[in-house]
């Protein structure tokens, strides 16, 4: 093994044990209630209200389109009215989540860590350990307390934003049956479809908000180095949510027992 | 009160302080000197916990705190108050959120008492009603003197200088360095200012300690290292560089 490569495989198990610190740091603060309360109360209001209409959009165009989708494939062997239910089990336990995960990410994800980055090289998180405050309770677990109920929260609004959509698009513009259309999709969508998305986003919100807290701790000096972080910040929080989400759609789907 | 022995730091590759040792008495005035580069605010932020050395020892009234975690450094800190060099306020609190921090999680003190005691420090650094502003709307001189307030608001035993007056005109820098001698004397603090304005460190310094060549290379009262006959020492006091040399 080549010294270089050695020396990236060093870095990187560095960088992990730092974010495994990290989260553990986060998770104490949570536990303990350290964390500045008012901080998380705002934190909720920029991750959750400002996020409505990117989140109602997302979700809407997407429900439109799945209906569309569904509905070419579906007419061919007349099984149009199950159009409907295909858009409600994929955006409760698919389409909701992980969208609503992506664009977290690119929303609050990389603004996150532009925040905390530009904190850390002008000097602020030292003015806040100075003042005998402990930076994970001030910066991440607020972020990471309102993420995680925050996201499952705009994940309900997707979803019922998307099925919304499907179920305009379908029935007024594809003259899809509407009582039959309704009728599949409340036997098809189960409680077990809404309570993946609700996990799978709450895990999701988690992911956003510790990866920005840790690229904006750990960014290097100057503005190269927090458009770095703000970059990789979403980056690995997207690729993280896809790898995540297959491994927990088979172990949710294994005990919640739909596989 | 403080003590730091045989202090050893290095980033990467690259030494920064090799076997510091020295020792700050309760209620003195310190002054730091040496060129730009050579580890002063490195050193600083080691006498608060910010950065931990390879080896030796930091010890504040006796107890070391080289090896401490961050929850139990926040006891230690209480002691402190640190002026940055850039300030190093929130910018996205007011001055009034900024000077008032340190009671954020004191839930003891009542908010009355708190604002009091923020116009008290911005009264002592002589920017009374101030308090509604952003810091974005501040000069650079504003901005340090309400770093400062921060600093002091909750009466620490040390407060630390980063380069108080980097930056700044030679008037304001003045009035900073007159700032500095006011709040010893009206709090009786014991004061570590790094820098390497010479006129900061005749004025503020009881004793001087210059930081050459990753140690501490002299040390005395400001007389003392002022009237040197060391030709390192003169060279940085009269700020004369040497032609055949490349400087950083």
């Amino acid at each position: 093994m080549t010294a270089i490569t050695q020396e990236r495989i060093q870095a990187a198990l560095r960088g992990l044990g730092r974010f495994a610190l990290l989260g553990r740091e986060a998770f104490a603060s949570l536990i303990t209630f350290k964390l500045a309360w008012r901080d998380c109360l705002y934190q909720m209001y920029f991750i959750g209200v400002k996020s409505q209409s990117v989140i109602s959009i997302t979700g809407a165009f997407t429900g439109m389109v799945m209906a569309a989708q569904t509905y070419f494939q579906f007419h061919q062997v007349k099984m149009d009215t199950a159009t409907l239910a295909v858009v409600g089990v994929s955006m409760c336990s698919e389409l909701g989540p992980v969208l609503t995960g992506l664009m977290i990410a690119g929303r609050v994800g990389a603004a996150i860590a532009a925040e905390i980055g530009t904190m850390r090289v002008t000097e602020q998180i030292d003015a806040l350990r100075t003042l005998a405050t402990h930076p994970v309770d001030y910066l991440v677990a607020p972020r990471l307390l309102a993420a995680h109920v925050v996201v499952p929260l705009l994940t309900v609004e997707s979803i019922a934003v998307g099925i919304a959509a499907g179920y305009v698009v379908g029935v007024y513009l594809l003259g899809i049956d509407p009582a039959y259309s309704w009728y599949n999709m409340l036997k098809y969508t189960d409680t077990d479809d809404l309570i993946m998305g609700l996990v799978k986003s709450f895990i999701y919100g988690g992911i956003v908000a510790i990866i920005g807290c840790y690229k904006g701790m750990n960014c290097r000096e100057g503005a190269e180095g927090v458009g770095q972080a703000t970059t990789e910040a979403v980056v690995y929080s997207s690729i993280t949510i896809l790898i995540a989400n297959f491994f927990l759609t088979l172990t949710l789907g294994r005990l919640l027992e739909l596989i | 009160m403080i003590e730091v022995r045989e202090l050893r730091k290095s980033f990467g590759a690259h030494r920064v302080l090799d076997g510091v040792s020295f020792q700050i008495e309760k209620g003195e005035s310190v002054v730091i000197i040496g060129r730009s580069g050579c580890g002063k605010s490195v050193l600083l932020k080691h006498l608060i916990g910010l950065l931990q050395p390879d080896s030796g020892v930091v010890r504040i009234a006796g107890e070391d705190i080289t090896r401490m975690d961050e929850r139990e450094l926040i006891r230690v800190r209480q002691r402190f108050g640190m002026v940055f060099q850039g300030a190093a306020l929130f910018d996205s609190l007011t001055v009034a959120e900024n000077v008032g921090f340190a009671f954020r999680r004191k839930k003891d003190v009542p908010p009355e008492v708190v604002r009091r005691k923020v116009a008290e420090a911005l009264e002592m650094v002589d920017l009374p009603g101030i308090e509604n502003k952003k810091p974005g709307e501040l000069s650079g001189g504003m901005r340090k003197r309400v770093g400062l307030a921060r600093a002091i608001v909750y009466q620490p035993e040390i407060v630390l200088y980063d380069e108080p007056t980097t930056g700044l005109d030679p008037i304001v820098a003045d009035s900073i360095d007159q700032l500095i001698l006011r709040v010893r004397d009206r709090l009786h603090v014991t004061t570590v200012v790094v820098t390497h304005d010479m006129r900061t460190a005749r004025r503020v310094g009881q004793r001087i300690l210059m930081l050459h060549d990753k140690r501490i290379y002299a040390a005395g009262t400001a007389e003392d290292i002022f009237n040197s006959t060391d030709p390192v020492v003169r060279q940085f006091i009269n700020g004369e560089s040497d032609p055949k040399d490349v400087y950083f």
